[in-house]
């Protein structure tokens, strides 16, 4: 197995990518929990619909939409460039790309965990003193801890995975946007790539069974710890 | 305190509708599961707010609708201690204790930690976690938690229903040496007889989301004597027996009671059912009872077609059942001296 220096941009890239998507989603994940378990409003349905639409929507759609949205007659894309930032074709994209695609997978999460609090818990601490926000962060907080580091390791796995949305919005740009699946996508395109393929491939294994053991081995050492 | 309720609440296909005003200290709220009084506590702690109507504590509007006041539930200050102790999982015992405390504002920081700590014998508990610990003592430091919180009002809903019976009457004295000793008008919720008699001066019957009348809980009692399984439950607290012939003499009124189930130090709480107590118009002459007492009728009264003897003896009372022909034939009646034989096993105790 050779890794050529390309590629361990590539590795290096989708790493960066995969932290920033999910330590960008992570505070709104939390707070789109948190006003889907504790709060009553209208229209819950469709944010429920909103939130979840990611998961089974193809990614490559995902990627168009953003692609509207950010792009040159975009809104979003028009706000950004009258600030000076280029973001099309960046690594940025990339990072959006992905934390829409996860974002279901960690509200998911954080949503079980916090479903599994009791809510007299959550009545014991407001009849104590204290205000809405002191629970949020007394309470509610440290006890969806355990489904925020799962749902977070699961969106860290699906953004480095991410494939669809990312060759759209970010592009294939060795060295600047090309991540591991579109590396192997190159590779797996090219008659000699297959080698190549296969190490890369084996990199993409060796993470995604990381990730699943540590999210299996954290979730299991929160959980006792709770039981002592 | 004061407490004025005029309140209307819709959950799905319950609706509660409850108008009242209540003065006291030691206040209960009685009824079956179902009846509302869990959601009449909720409504009063802010933690559901009432689809119209006013309450009023100390002359303090918590929730009006026509003045449009909703108080937030911490700015009502009411704290409550629930069935399940509730304790923060995330927290230590200390911490857990001083929740509350630390929310209160110094103004009315009254109770002091120490002083908590102290007389729920929670020392040896500070440094545990708040998962090792048994049902009583998690209840113990929820009260002390509630307590800490320096609460205008204690709601206490069903505090004693998830324990067994044992740890029950163990929690008992502590819900009343806090109560004395810190002097926090409360309302006791539950759905025993007996927990009423013991922790409750007025009591509010609730029923189908309805205020069934305001009562006591002796009153309670005496309208139940038919219809419990053990009739009316006298509960003494006896204390200092000495042990003869392995029964217990207690010191009661003037003269004493023997009881088989005694315990040789402190005080306990004995039951004894109206049913144990039987009643005979002349001295008997020697009877196996170990107990038998020169009663005066002090009143008589009628449940569901038995009659409720009130006995007096050296300034004691206890309740007596019997049903309407033997009190005929006996010539009940008010002033009338009698004689009730009481079995030492008979006395039931409850820690």
């Amino acid at each position: 197995m050779s890794l050529s220096p390309q590629d361990l941009t590539a590795i290096g890239l989708s790493m960066k990518i995969a932290v920033c998507a999910t330590a960008l989603s992570l505070p709104f994940g939390f707070a789109t929990a948190w006003f889907m378990v504790f709060r009553n409003f209208r229209g819950k349905v469709l944010l429920e619909v909103l939130v979840n639409l990611p998961l089974t929507l193809p990614p490559v759609v995902i990627g168009y939409f953003l692609l509207l949205l950010f792009g040159r007659h975009g809104w979003a894309g028009a706000a950004l460039r009258s600030a000076g930032i280029e973001f099309i074709f960046t690594w940025k994209a990339a990072v959006v790309a992905s934390a829409t695609v996860g974002f279901p997978l960690l509200v998911r999460s954080i949503r079980l965990g916090m479903e599994s609090i009791d809510r007299q818990l959550i009545q014991a601490s407001r009849s104590l003193g204290a205000a809405w926000y002191d629970t949020l962060a007394t309470i509610v907080l440290p006890l969806s801890f355990r489904g925020m580091v799962a749902g977070s390791s699961l969106m860290f796995a699906r953004s480095l995975g991410e494939f669809g949305a990312t060759i759209i919005v970010a592009g294939n740009i060795p060295g600047l946007t090309q991540t591991i699946p579109l590396a192997i996508y190159d590779y797996a395109s090219s008659p000699t790539g297959t080698s190549m393929a296969l190490s890369l491939c084996a990199v993409s294994v060796t993470l995604s069974v990381a990730i699943l053991l540590l999210h299996e081995v954290i979730g299991k050492k929160l959980e006792n710890g709770r039981s002592a | 305190m004061r407490l004025d309720i005029d309140v209307e609440k819709r959950l799905g296909s319950f609706s509660l509708r409850m108008e009242t005003s209540l003065t006291g200290d030691r206040i209960g709220i009685f009824g079956d599961s179902g009846s509302g009084k869990s959601t009449l506590v909720h409504l009063i702690a802010g933690l559901l707010a009432p689809d119209r109507g006013e309450l009023r504590i100390d002359g303090t509007t918590l929730f009006s609708s026509r003045d449009r006041i909703n108080l937030t539930p911490e700015q009502r200050r009411i704290a409550i201690v629930f069935q399940q102790a509730m304790l923060f999982p995330h927290l230590g015992v200390k911490a857990n204790l001083l929740y509350g405390y630390r929310r209160c504002r110094p103004e009315h920081r009254k109770i002091r930690p120490e002083a908590i700590i102290e007389v729920l014998n929670l020392q040896n508990l500070l440094q545990r976690g708040v998962n090792n610990l048994s049902g009583g003592e998690k209840q113990r430091v929820a009260l002390g938690r509630a307590v800490l919180a320096n609460p205008r009002l204690l709601v206490m809903d069903e505090p004693l229903s998830a324990l067994d019976d044992s740890l029950r009457y163990q929690i008992i004295p502590y819900l009343k040496s806090v109560s004395e000793e810190f002097r926090i008008p409360y309302l006791f919720i539950s759905h025993s007889i007996t927990e009423m008699q013991l922790m409750a001066d007025d009591v509010l019957v609730v029923a189908k989301g309805e205020l069934a009348g305001v009562s006591t809980p002796d009153q309670i009692a005496r309208t139940n004597m038919v219809g419990s399984p053990r009739g009316y439950l006298n509960l003494l607290r006896l204390g200092d027996p000495l042990l003869r012939d392995g029964l217990y003499h207690y010191p009661w009124g003037q003269g004493h009671l023997i009881v088989s189930d005694g315990n040789d130090h402190g005080e306990s709480l004995f039951e004894l059912s109206s049913r144990d107590i039987i009643l005979f118009k002349n001295h008997p002459e020697a009877i196996s009872a170990r107990n038998l007492l020169e009663c005066r009728v002090a009143e008589l009264f009628e449940s569901d077609g038995r009659n409720g003897v009130v006995l007096e003896s050296g300034g004691k009372r206890l309740v007596a059942e019997i049903v309407r022909t033997a009190a005929e034939e006996l010539g009940i009646a008010p002033g009338v001296i009698i004689f009730a034989a009481i079995k030492a096993s008979a006395f039931r105790r409850l820690g």
